[in-house]
């Protein structure tokens, strides 16, 4: 393994480990899924579109993600070890990349959780909405891991946090939603998939001008 | 190795740093003294890297991997043991026979015996010995230190004390409220107002 993904994956790992001795996160993001998709079960009229159906599922998955993100830094915030990676003489985008790969495997936990529950309240999955999920999971935790970066350094972060990620991950909405239920869910996941490669590149790149002042 | 021109910190309105001119050889031993509030962190961080000037200019003489950091805050994982935060620092550095290097500098510092325990649960000064581990973790060239005896019992001061006459060829900036304590190893003062 190369340097560079050595310490990727010794970050990623040291975030799941930390998950799993504090369990702050995932039950957090499991219960608020859960709850969510209920709510909409018994608020929905019998009868309701796929598309409503859809744009809910999508509601609580994009609802549970800034959850988890709020999040994704704590642990660094607490004893300031954001400043002894940034100190690191590795390439800092790993900090991103690490982060970004935790956050999509809580992401993922979250909705082995959420689609079941889904098809159990609504309709049964499609591999279209099962395609989409997979491809927008990539770019929420990509951009809203940058995101959390920068909310991170703030004092305001629980309100900078949904403020500036809510509006970016408008066009993965769409996309997922568009990917369900349209005739020509190709474009969509293409969409999805242009919207991921974009945004990872853009974030993998400007990370570091981020955590740095 | 350090060089500061007119060098000014602000944040906000607040001016924190304000045309400071420091120059520190290789090999010196600058103790940084001052009240509360009067730049000793700021400079601190600035030298490390972690915090941009406002106005003037700071060269350093030294790539990442050649500094040596103590914050305030001990940069550790609460949830992490002591021998893991190491392991992580000594991986993200590139250190060869790591886990060797780490088991070491815990036992140079008394905390072997706690090599397992999770270093939220450590006391302040086992926290403070920690973060000194992780300071030296990758022998670094220049050392950065903030408070470096905040925090430490008796035992933990000649640990301490110890660790930085064993390490006489290192530059350093060592920012304290107790100049005394290391007025002998010292080169020259700054005090900031």
């Amino acid at each position: 393994m190369s340097g560079y993904a050595a310490d990727v994956a010794a970050l990623a790992r040291k975030d799941l480990l930390l998950e799993l001795r504090s369990r702050d996160t995932l039950p957090a993001m499991l219960l608020f899924v859960v709850s969510a998709l209920t709510v909409f079960h018994f608020a929905l009229p019998a009868g309701s579109s796929a598309r409503a159906e859809t744009g809910l599922l999508w509601i609580a998955i994009v609802f549970t993600a800034l959850l988890g993100l709020g999040r994704a830094f704590s642990a660094e915030r607490e004893q300031g070890a954001l400043d002894g990676l940034v100190l690191a003489p590795c390439d800092r985008s790993v900090i991103w990349l690490g982060k970004t790969i935790g956050v999509t495997a809580f992401l993922v936990l979250a909705e082995l959780v959420a689609l079941p529950a889904f098809a159990l309240f609504f309709h049964p999955l499609s591999w279209e909405l099962l395609a989409a999920v997979a491809l927008a999971d990539v770019g929420i935790a990509a951009i809203g891991t940058l995101l959390a970066a920068m909310a991170a350094a703030s004092r305001a972060r629980e309100l900078i946090l949904p403020l500036m990620f809510l509006p970016l991950v408008i066009p993965v909405v769409i996309g997922g939603v568009g990917a369900s239920v349209a005739a020509n869910a190709g474009s969509f996941l293409g969409f999805l998939g242009l919207y991921d490669a974009v945004f990872a590149i853009l974030c993998w790149a400007s990370f570091e001008y981020v955590v740095t002042e | 190795m350090i060089r500061a021109r007119d060098l000014s910190k602000r944040f906000g309105d607040k001016r924190v740093l304000d045309g400071l001119d420091l120059e520190v050889p290789r090999g010196g031993f600058v103790l940084v003294t001052g009240p509360n509030g009067s730049g000793k962190t700021t400079l601190l961080r600035l030298c490390a890297g972690l915090a941009a000037p406002t106005d003037g200019e700071l060269a350093v003489d030294a790539p990442r991997e050649a500094i040596g950091f103590l914050g305030h805050e001990s940069l550790l994982y609460r949830e992490l043991t002591a021998l893991e935060n190491l392991d992580l620092y000594g991986r993200l550095y590139r250190l060869p026979e790591r886990r060797e290097r780490s088991g070491a500098m815990l036992e140079r510092f008394g905390l072997w015996r706690a090599r397992n325990e999770r270093a939220g649960t450590f006391s302040r000064g086992m926290l403070q010995r920690l973060a000194l581990c992780r300071t030296f973790l990758h022998d670094p060239d220049l050392l950065l230190l903030d408070e470096p005896f905040d925090g430490l019992d008796a035992e933990g001061a000649d640990l301490l004390y110890q660790e930085l006459a064993e390490r006489a060829a290192c530059t350093a900036l060592v920012a304290t409220h107790d100049p005394d304590a290391l007025a002998q190893r010292a080169t020259s003062r700054l005090a900031l107002a």
